[in-house]
């Protein structure tokens, strides 16, 4: 029976390519440094591979320091000012380290129908690569995905989580391409 | 099977819940229900214990008559006489029915039937009376079948009873596929899963590595499209049914593709594809894969739904501002808005009928399960909660499942049902928290 020990390594390679993510995992806590995430959800935040946060080269640098999500009001896809601060300096950093391959995920909060919330997140993710190109981020480093209301960070039902789901983060990893 | 009491324990729960007022009355004229919205008052029938014809047999005949009597109850439009009230006993399947001491308790409906078993074969036969008219209703019908389908076995007879009693087609015979999730909702793991309608034979058809979204069967049952993560990306995938086979179809480089769903004839795949942040409505030939764009507009396209003569396709979309539902020719065209209330509406899905389109509704911070007809009239809220949505139509359009969530760290998701007139709103039984149901058509 061979079946079963490809499969293991199959779930296995899957585990470690989301290590760049923990918000995938749930506590948000490796965000915490913009004052978001740490909501003490629980769950499992693998912090390996995302190196010193003081090293200023690091991923951990990258999503605790620089910041790695911008916010959005209801039902928009148009960048705030402050969403703007937070892509500047994305972008910034991202010109000077282009070892770093980039996925730019959407999401949304679970007021809504699935299927909008798929096309609205990707909307999302959309606007940050366009304004990161603009900032003269390479475009093929960089592939967009929709989560939509699959993978929020925050699970209460009020306007203070929801806030925090309507995201997009901008996930990295090491590579010169996507 | 631990899982068949959990079942009946649902079942039972539900039906004590149930607010009828039991009001006896002997009616006139031939049995039958028109279903209308005037319909309140259940129709009370019998089905005792089948007879087992030999001793292999026994096991299936009180089980058999239980799960009809389960699923003509679970429709609102019937109430069972318990066993314990029945005076009669049925002893043999041909002898002569005491019709007096079936109208004694007021039976309007009597099902009797036998069943046989040998090696690996069993027979279902049954008959359906009249009671108060003294008369057999339709010629009996015999079902043949192996001992594992027991279930389909009454799901069948049932439908045949429902069938001459109201004069619609039945939909007891006909599975569910489902996403079955477990985990923390900020870390949900996602399997495709299929059942029979009422949440027995439970089946998962993969494993939880990748999301899985808004499983459609194909208008015979046979495959299964649903939009999967399995690439990294949601890619719209199809799976056949029998070998558990996928296959991703449209693939377009840095493209997301979801919302699928069959044409009628089953050749063909409406769907959305989002390029550079936009979603337009698309059609996939699946054995040539010519690929056609149905809309180009930079609003939101999404939910497609084919009218049952395959010539219109109903959606949703944002270009008015915000989600509202569109009614197109099946190759594209000028689009017509038939959604005209207050709030938002998506997920349209046409009724097998043909006559209603079923939608979710966001309005006031709640969601809706309603139905319309084609041109937008007649708008009827069915359900209203924190969140309800997804509906999807029973093979003869008479009810609507869909999810319901609750709220808050603990919220997940359950299927519920619920019929055309807003009545019988009830949980389906199934394992754990479960969302978009897709109803097959009536199995063959």
């Amino acid at each position: 029976m061979s079946f079963l020990p490809k499969a293991f390594l199959l779930v296995a390679a899957l585990g470690l390519a989301a290590c760049n993510n923990p918000d995938r995992f749930g506590a948000g806590g490796a965000g915490g440094a913009d004052g978001f995430g740490a909501g003490g959800a629980g769950g499992f935040v693998d912090t390996t591979g995302l190196g010193d946060p003081n090293d200023p080269r690091s991923i951990a640098f990258f999503n605790q320091r620089v910041g790695d999500r911008v916010l959005f009001a209801v039902d928009q896809h148009t960048l705030s000012p402050e969403a703007q601060q937070v892509l500047t300096a994305q972008a910034q950093w991202l010109n000077a380290n282009p070892a770093y391959a980039i996925i730019i995920e959407g999401h949304a909060d679970e007021q809504g129908t699935r299927e909008y919330n798929l096309a609205l997140g990707a909307r999302r993710a959309t606007s940050v690569q366009n304004y990161l190109i603009s900032q003269g981020v390479a475009g093929n480093r960089m592939r967009t995905i929709s989560y939509g209301k699959e993978r929020p960070i925050e699970v209460c039902s009020n306007e203070a989580c929801y806030a925090q789901n309507r995201r997009s983060m901008t996930v990295l990893s090491v590579g010169g391409g996507v | 099977m631990s899982f068949n009491r959990i079942l009946a324990g649902a079942l039972a729960a539900v039906m004590a819940l149930g607010l009828t007022v039991p009001m006896a009355q002997a009616q006139n004229g031939p049995l039958r229900i028109e279903i209308t919205e005037g319909v309140i008052e259940p129709l009370p029938f019998a089905v005792p214990d089948f007879v087992a014809e030999n001793a292999a047999a026994a096991e299936y005949a009180a089980n058999i008559a239980r799960v009809i009597a389960s699923d003509l109850s679970g429709t609102g439009l019937f109430r069972e006489i318990p066993a314990s009230a029945h005076i009669d006993r049925i002893t043999s399947f041909d002898a002569p029915v005491a019709y007096e001491s079936w109208k004694a308790i007021n039976a309007q409906a009597l099902i009797t039937g036998a069943v046989s078993a040998s090696g690996d074969r069993i027979v279902v036969k049954f008959r359906l009376f009249d009671v108060f008219s003294g008369q057999q209703m339709g010629e009996g019908l015999q079902f043949a079948g192996t001992p594992q389908s027991w279930r389909r076995m009454a799901h069948k007879v049932a439908d045949a009873a429902y069938s001459r009693i109201t004069g619609e087609g039945g939909y007891f015979d006909s599975r569910v596929v489902f996403v079955s999730e477990t985990g923390p909702k900020n870390a949900r793991q996602k399997r495709l899963a299929v059942m029979d309608y009422d949440g027995a034979n439970v089946q998962f058809l993969t494993d939880s590595s990748s999301i899985v979204i808004a499983p459609r069967f194909s208008p015979s049952g046979d495959r299964i499209l649903y939009t999967s993560y399995a690439s990294g990306f949601p890619r719209i995938t199809l799976m056949d049914v029998g070998s558990l086979r996928s296959q991703t179809l449209a693939e377009q480089p840095g493209t997301m593709t979801f919302a699928p769903r069959f044409s009628p004839d089953g050749r063909r795949v409406v769907f959305s594809l989002e390029r550079g942040g936009n979603s337009d409505l698309y059609m996939l030939d699946i054995g040539s894969g010519q690929l056609a764009q149905l809309t180009n507009a930079p609003s939101i396209e999404t939910a497609p739904s084919f009218s049952p003569d395959g010539s219109q396709i109903v959606f949703e979309s944002d270009r008015s501002g915000n989600q509202q539902l569109y009614i197109m020719p099946a190759n594209g065209g000028e689009a017509r808005r038939i959604s005209s209330g207050p709030g938002r509406y998506g997920t349209p899905v046409w009724s097998p009928r043909g006559d209603l389109i079923a939608f979710t509704k966001q309005n006031a911070g709640r969601f809706h399960i309603g139905v319309m007809r084609t041109d937008g009239s007649e708008e009827r809220l069915l359900t209203a909660s924190f969140l309800d949505e997804g509906p999807t139509w029973s093979p003869n359009g008479r009810v609507i499942m869909f999810t319901r969530e609750t709220a808050g760290e603990g919220g997940e998701p359950r299927l519920y049902s619920v019929d055309i007139t807003g009545r019988n709103l009830r949980q389906v039984p199934t394992p754990g928290a479960a969302s978009d149901p897709a109803w097959s058509p009536l199995l063959p």
